[in-house]
């Protein structure tokens, strides 16, 4: 058990390499578009190639890991307020052997949401968002 | 006292990144690194030259990647100091990530501002 938990620690801390290969990739993608047709094209053809969508489908997954993980830690980490004051507070938490700052706890009108509406909430958000890129995209 | 001034700020960029990837990460690299790429779907050019040079989206697209290239260089610092143990190279790996993270954000903004 403490090996699995370790494992998926260690696999939660690479998804970072990944965010930033998404955001290489994004801006490769973005100067292809703006150079014009022939080298979107162009653009189109390396990012076909095997290695690339290998490249990608392993970031893909990471990426879905970190959105579970991130998603399973907000509770924990984040102070929202709702109805009531704001209430700055800094606090230590334990997130996987790291003491990290600024946690916070989500209250509506001095109540404490329950951490399973805040997950929630937020997968409602990654719907929604998605829906609307894929819509904007595909028209 | 430059470090301490700058501590909170990298962690709240690492933690903004850390959204936003959660967020817009999955579908757009779902569209634009397999979907489009391997002709499940095929937007025609002009439309995506449309969107994407938007101002709005040009905006929303340096934001994204600015914060998601800070959450890299705060979370991979910490993977290699405390992961691989490289304490002894404290100083070298945060040049290295952040120094990483500034260049990608100016060419970030080169890229929207040229598109």
């Amino acid at each position: 058990m403490k090996k699995r938990t370790y494992f998926v620690f260690v696999l939660r801390e690479l998804s970072s390499v990944f965010v930033g290969w998404s955001a290489v990739f994004l801006m490769v993608m973005l100067v292809a578009v703006g150079r014009g047709e022939a080298a979107y094209q162009r653009f189109l053809n390396w990012a076909s190639s095997p290695v690339v969508v290998i490249v990608n489908v392993v970031a893909l997954a990471f990426l879905v890991l970190h959105t579970v993980t991130w998603f399973a830690l907000t509770p924990q980490a984040m102070e929202i307020r709702l109805g009531g004051r704001r209430v700055p507070r800094v606090k230590m938490v334990n997130v996987a052997g790291r003491s990290v700052p600024a946690a916070t706890v989500v209250r509506v009108g001095g109540r404490r949401v329950p951490s399973g509406m805040v997950i929630a909430s937020q997968y409602a958000g990654l719907i929604v968002v998605s829906a609307f890129i894929v819509w904007l995209v595909l028209r | 006292m430059t470090k301490r001034r700058l501590e909170p700020l990298l962690w709240l960029a690492f933690s903004g990144g850390g959204v936003v990837s959660a967020v817009f990460l999955p579908v757009l690299v779902l569209l634009f690194g397999l979907a489009i790429p391997l002709g499940w779907v095929q937007p025609d050019y002009g439309h995506l030259h449309a969107v994407l040079s938007f101002w709005l989206t040009r905006l929303v697209a340096l934001g994204l990647l600015v914060l998601m290239l800070f959450h890299w260089a705060h979370r991979f610092r910490y993977t290699l100091h405390d992961g691989l143990q490289l304490k002894w190279l404290e100083a070298p790996l945060a040049v290295l990530c952040y120094g990483g993270a500034v260049v990608g954000s100016i060419a970030a903004l080169l890229i929207v501002v040229m598109l």
